[in-house]
C-alpha cells in the first residue's frame, strides 16, 4: 500500500535539481509519487516519525538493496549495476548498516512492489528494504526508487528520476542524497565531485628547457572515483584545482605563460562551458593556489606581485576589487576560506618552519597561529568548524585535524605512506587526501575520523584533491 | 750579376777599338778605366726619376676557420639541453646559497656577461620530502635567491626571470638522498638570446 507523501519538491528545491542536472551534465529531475490513496481512506500526512526507519533497541537499521527490476529488456544491466551503486552510496555515510548484496539471493525477486517479500527480509534482520524500477528506451531513463519499512510494510520514500544514459550512475548518487536528507538529514555527497591532478597523458611540456617533462592536468571525478575526466588540456604544468561553489567551474595554477616570460597564473575553467578566465591576467609575478570563496564571489589566492614576496590576496571572480591581506617578509601561501567566508587559513613560514594560520578575510586582522608542528601545510576547513593539514611525522606526513572550537588537535593517518593535501567534502565527514601508502602518488578518502580508507585513483600520478559541493 | 755583365761589355767596346786603331795612325786614345777589382764599388746608376716604391705583395695564407663560438650559435633548444648554465644546489628546507652554489651562479654569471643578450628565467626546485602546496613558496624562495646573487654580481635584473615549479619537475625521479640533492636546485633556461 502506498501512502500518501506530501510533496517535498517544493520551488527551492526544483531549483536545486536543475542546478544539480546542470552540474552532472545529465538531466536529471525527480518528483515525488502521485498519491494513490486507498479508496475510501482519506489521504493523511505521515509524521516524521513514520517516515524514519528505525532499528530495534536503538542500533543503526539495516538496509538491504537488492537489484532492481528492469521494466524492459534494455535496461537489465542498469538495473543490477544501480542498485550496487546506490548500495554503496548508502554506506557511504555509514548511517545504516547496509547488509551484504551477495547474501540475498534466498530472497525471491519481487517484480513489483506488492511482491515485496517483507517476511524474508525481517528474517535478515532487514528494517530498511529498496525496491527500484529501470525502463531504458533508446537513451532515455527511467528510474524510479522506493523504500520501505520492512517493519511497517510502509513505503516511507518514492521518487522518480529521468534523464539520459550519459551518466547512470547519477539516477542512484540522487537518491541516495535524497534517501539521506529524508531519512537522516544528512547531506550525501554521493553527486559531488573530485578535482585532482594527474599526470596520467605523459604529453611533453612546450617550451624551451622543458625536455623530459612531462603535462599534469585538472582531473575530476565522482566521489567514488569514477567518471574520470581530463578539465584542461594544457600540455603543461597545472596545479591546485579548487571547486566554485556551485561545482560548475575550476580554479586552478598554470604555467602555461612560463615558456613566453610570464610566471605561474590563476585560471579559472567553466568546465560545461568551455570557458577560460584568467581574472589576475599575470605577466611576470607569479598568482597562484586560488580558492573560490563559499559564496562563489571571490577569490582569494597566493602571489609575490608586491616585493617579490608571496602573501595572500583576495579579488573579484572576474579579477576586480584586488586586496592584499598580509605583509610579511616570510611565504604567507596556500589561503583556504572557512565555510561562513568571513576568515582564511593559510600557511606561513614567519617562524621558519610552515604552520597554518587564521585570520580575517576582510582585512587579515586576528590573526592567530593554530599548529605547532615540525611542518604543516594544506589547510581545509570543514563545516564542522574543523581544520585538516598534513603534518611532517617523519620521513613522511599525516593528516591532523584542529578543531577550532576546542583548539584541540588530533590524528587521523598513521605514517602508512605519507598522507598530505586533505581536502573536507561539503558535509565534512569525509576528507580526500593524496597517499602514497600503495606506491606512487594517489587519491584516498577517508571518513572525519580516518576510517575506511577507499582509493579513489590508479592510473598515473594523482595528487592535491578538491572536493565539490 | 748585372756588375758583371757590364763589365763584360765594357771590355769588348775596349778590344774593339783598340784593333781598329792598328790600321791608323795610333793616336793617343783615352783608355777605359782598366778592369774593376771585384771590391771596387760599381759606377753610380743615373738618378732615378722616380720615387721609390714598395712594389712587395703579401704572401696569400690560407683562411683560418672563424673561432667556433661553441655556446653562442647553438639554437636555444640545444642551448637548454646542455646547458652552459649550471644548476645551484640548496640544502634541505632552505634557500641559503653555499659557496658551491654561489661559485655555480657566479660563472652563469660570467656567461651572462659574455651573451649579453641573453634573458634567462631561474627556476625554483624542491625535492620530494616537503609537500606540494608550500614547495611552490620554498622553489619561489630559492629562485629568488640566486636572483638576488645575480643581480649583486651586476646582471641586470630586466635579462631574469624566476618561477617555482615546487617539486614538480624533479631532475631525478629517484626516492635517495643523492636524488634529493639534485633536486633541491636553482636551475637555469635561457629563453631569449
Amino acid at each position: 500500500m502506498i501512502k500518501h507523501l506530501s510533496s517535498r519538491l517544493g520551488p527551492a528545491r526544483w531549483k536545486l535539481f536543475v542546478a544539480v542536472a546542470a552540474l552532472t551534465g545529465v538531466t536529471v529531475t525527480a518528483r515525488q509519487q502521485p498519491p494513490a490513496a486507498p479508496a475510501g481512506q482519506t489521504p493523511q500526512q505521515p509524521s516524521e516519525v513514520e517516515l524514519v526507519i528505525t532499528a530495534g533497541g536503538g542500533s543503526v537499521p539495516h538496509y538491504a538493496v537488492p537489484d532492481f527490476i528492469a521494466l524492459n529488456p534494455e535496461a537489465a544491466d542498469l538495473a543490477k549495476s544501480l542498485a550496487q551503486v546506490l548500495w554503496d552510496d548508502l554506506a557511504y555515510e555509514r548511517e545504516f548498516d547496509m547488509i551484504p548484496r551477495d547474501i540475498y539471493s534466498s530472497i525471491p525477486a519481487a517484480r513489483t512492489a506488492d511482491q515485496i517479500p517483507f517476511d524474508s527480509w525481517r528474517e535478515l534482520n532487514v528494517d530498511g528494504v529498496v525496491f527500484g524500477t529501470v525502463q531504458k528506451t533508446g537513451k532515455d531513463i527511467k528510474v524510479q526508487i522506493r523504500l520501505y519499512n520492512a517493519r511497517s510494510r510502509r513505503q516511507v520514500f518514492g521518487s522518480e528520476y529521468s534523464g539520459t544514459d550519459q551518466f547512470p550512475r547519477n539516477f542512484a548518487h540522487s537518491a541516495a542524497d535524497d534517501i539521506h536528507k529524508q531519512q537522516r538529514n544528512l547531506r550525501g555527497v554521493a553527486r559531488s565531485k573530485l578535482a585532482f591532478i594527474s599526470d596520467r597523458e605523459r604529453q611533453r611540456v612546450r617550451g624551451t628547457g622543458q625536455q623530459n617533462r612531462e603535462s599534469k592536468e585538472v582531473w575530476i571525478a565522482d566521489y567514488d572515483g569514477a567518471n574520470q575526466r581530463r578539465i584542461t588540456l594544457t600540455n603543461e604544468l597545472n596545479a591546485g584545482p579548487s571547486w566554485s561553489p556551485d561545482g560548475r567551474a575550476i580554479a586552478y595554477s598554470s604555467w602555461r605563460k612560463v615558456p613566453t616570460g610570464g610566471g605561474i597564473d590563476v585560471y579559472v575553467s567553466r568546465i560545461f562551458q568551455g570557458i577560460l578566465e584568467n581574472p589576475t591576467k599575470g605577466r611576470s609575478e607569479s598568482n597562484m593556489q586560488p580558492v573560490f570563496s563559499p559564496d562563489g564571489t571571490r577569490i582569494a589566492f597566493a602571489s609575490n606581485r608586491s616585493d617579490n614576496n608571496n602573501e595572500i590576496w583576495v579579488m573579484n571572480v572576474d579579477g576586480s576589487g584586488l586586496r592584499r591581506l598580509t605583509n610579511h617578509p616570510a611565504a604567507d601561501v596556500v589561503p583556504t576560506w572557512s565555510p561562513n567566508g568571513a576568515s582564511i587559513a593559510f600557511v606561513s613560514d614567519r617562524t621558519g618552519t610552515p604552520q597554518i594560520y587564521t585570520m580575517s578575510s576582510t582585512d587579515g586582522t586576528g590573526f592567530q597561529k593554530i599548529t605547532s608542528e615540525s611542518y604543516a601545510d594544506r589547510p581545509s576547513w570543514s563545516i564542522n568548524n574543523e581544520i585538516a593539514f598534513a603534518a611532517r611525522t617523519g620521513p613522511g606526513y599525516d593528516i591532523k585535524v584542529y578543531n577550532n572550537a576546542t583548539g584541540e588537535t588530533r590524528q587521523l593517518t598513521y605514517g602508512e605512506g605519507s598522507n598530505e593535501s586533505p581536502a573536507y567534502s561539503p558535509n565534512g565527514r569525509h576528507i580526500a587526501f593524496m597517499s602514497t601508502r600503495r606506491g606512487g602518488s594517489q587519491i584516498f578518502t577517508m571518513t572525519r575520523d580516518g576510517r575506511d580508507v577507499r582509493q579513489v585513483t590508479t592510473s598515473g600520478s594523482n595528487v592535491t584533491p578538491a572536493w565539490s559541493n | 750579376m748585372r756588375v758583371k755583365l757590364i763589365l763584360v761589355a765594357l771590355l769588348a767596346v775596349a778590344a774593339l777599338v783598340s784593333g781598329c786603331g792598328k790600321k791608323a795612325q795610333p793616336v793617343p786614345i783615352p783608355q777605359p778605366p782598366p778592369p774593376v777589382a771585384s771590391n771596387t764599388p760599381p759606377p753610380a746608376p743615373p738618378p732615378l726619376t722616380q720615387p721609390p716604391r714598395n712594389v712587395t705583395e703579401d704572401l696569400p695564407v690560407p683562411a683560418q676557420p672563424i673561432a667556433d663560438d661553441a655556446i653562442g650559435n647553438k639554437p636555444l633548444d640545444d642551448l637548454n639541453r646542455d646547458s652552459p648554465l649550471k644548476p645551484a644546489f640548496f640544502p634541505l628546507d632552505g634557500d641559503d646559497l653555499d659557496d658551491v652554489a654561489k661559485a655555480a651562479v657566479s660563472a652563469n654569471a660570467d656567461l651572462m656577461r659574455k651573451y649579453g643578450t641573453w634573458v634567462v628565467t631561474i627556476e625554483g626546485h624542491c625535492d620530494e620530502r616537503g609537500t606540494a602546496e608550500y614547495n611552490l613558496a620554498l622553489g619561489e624562495r630559492r629562485a629568488l635567491a640566486v636572483k638576488t646573487y645575480l643581480v649583486s654580481l651586476g646582471i641586470s635584473p630586466d635579462r631574469l626571470r624566476t618561477v617555482s615549479y615546487g617539486k614538480e619537475f624533479p631532475f631525478d625521479p629517484g626516492h635517495t638522498e643523492d636524488a634529493w640533492e639534485k633536486n633541491r636546485r636553482a636551475q637555469f633556461v635561457i629563453t631569449s638570446k
